[in-house]
C-alpha cells in the first residue's frame, strides 16, 4: 500500500487551508429602521420585508 | 439522477408526513398566517393552493375531493365559504413564504407562510404592538411629552369622560358582537 512519504508541514497544511474560509453573510439595510437584515429575510429588528409589517418582534 | 423526485420528505413517514399537511393547513385556513420552518412552508404551498384552487368554485364534488385530502368538515367549509371566494380573482399563488431566520435551539431557517389575500388583517395589531417598542426607543421624548401636555391641563376630568366613554363603548360593542355574531362568523 502507498504511503505518505513525508508528515505534513505546518506551512503546507495551513497553505491548503487558505481557500477554507467561510464568506461573509451579505446584509442589507432596512428600508423601514434602517438595522441591518439579511437579504430575502424580514428584519430581525422591526419584522418588516418589503415594506410592508411582515411578523410581529415585540415579543 | 434525480429524475422524478418531487418534494421534501421532512424526514416523516407518508402517513405522518399527510398528518403534518393537514394540521398545517388546518391552522393557515383559521389564521391565515402561521410560523414554520421553511421546509414545511414551502412544501405546503404544494399541498394547499391546490385546495384553494379548488375552492375557489363550490361544488359538491370539489368539496369532497378537498375534503377526501383534510377529512375536516369545518375546515373545508371555511376554505370554500371564506378563502376560496376572497382568492377567486387570482389565479394561482395564493400563499407567501417569508423567511424569519434561524430558530434558537435547533438551527431550523424558520417562515412566515401567509394567505396573500389576506394582507391587511394580522399586520394592523401587528403594527399597534411594534410603536410600543418604537416607543421606547427612538421617538421616546416627543410622544411622552405630547402626552403628558394634555393631561396636565386637565387630568381628572379627562379621566372621568375617558371612562365613561370606554364604558359605553364596551356595552355598545357587546350588544352588537351578540346580534352580528352569526353575521360575522359568516363573513369572516
Amino acid at each position: 500500500m502507498a504511503h505518505p512519504k513525508r508528515k505534513t508541514s505546518k506551512a503546507r497544511r495551513d497553505k491548503r487551508r487558505s481557500h477554507h474560509a467561510i464568506a461573509d453573510v451579505t446584509l442589507a439595510k432596512c428600508s423601514n429602521c434602517g438595522a441591518l437584515h439579511k437579504y430575502h429575510h424580514a428584519c430581525p429588528e422591526c419584522g418588516y420585508y418589503r415594506g410592508r409589517q411582515v411578523v410581529n418582534v415585540a415579543n | 439522477m434525480r429524475h422524478q423526485v418531487k418534494g421534501r420528505k421532512l424526514s416523516r413517514t407518508a402517513s405522518h408526513r399527510k398528518a403534518t399537511m393537514r394540521a398545517l393547513t388546518a391552522a393557515l385556513v383559521k389564521e391565515h398566517r402561521i410560523v414554520t420552518t421553511v421546509a414545511k412552508a414551502k412544501e405546503l404551498r404544494r399541498f394547499v393552493e391546490p385546495l384553494i384552487t379548488r375552492a375557489k368554485e363550490d361544488t359538491h364534488h370539489n368539496r369532497k375531493e378537498v375534503f377526501s385530502s383534510l377529512q375536516d368538515k369545518n375546515i373545508v367549509t371555511k376554505l370554500f365559504t371564506e378563502v376560496g371566494p376572497t382568492c377567486k380573482d387570482r389565479p394561482g399563488g395564493y400563499t407567501r413564504v417569508i423567511r424569519l431566520g434561524f430558530r434558537q435551539g435547533d438551527g431550523a431557517e424558520m417562515a412566515v407562510i401567509e394567505l396573500v389575500d389576506y394582507n391587511d388583517i394580522q399586520p394592523e395589531g401587528k403594527t399597534t404592538k411594534k410603536k410600543r417598542t418604537r416607543r421606547a426607543g427612538k421617538t421616546n421624548t416627543p410622544t411622552s411629552t405630547a402626552k403628558e401636555a394634555p393631561k396636565t391641563e386637565a387630568p381628572v376630568a379627562e379621566e372621568e369622560v375617558a371612562e365613561e366613554v370606554v364604558a359605553e363603548e364596551a356595552e355598545v360593542t357587546a350588544e352588537a358582537a351578540d346580534e352580528s355574531s352569526e353575521e360575522e362568523t359568516e363573513e369572516k
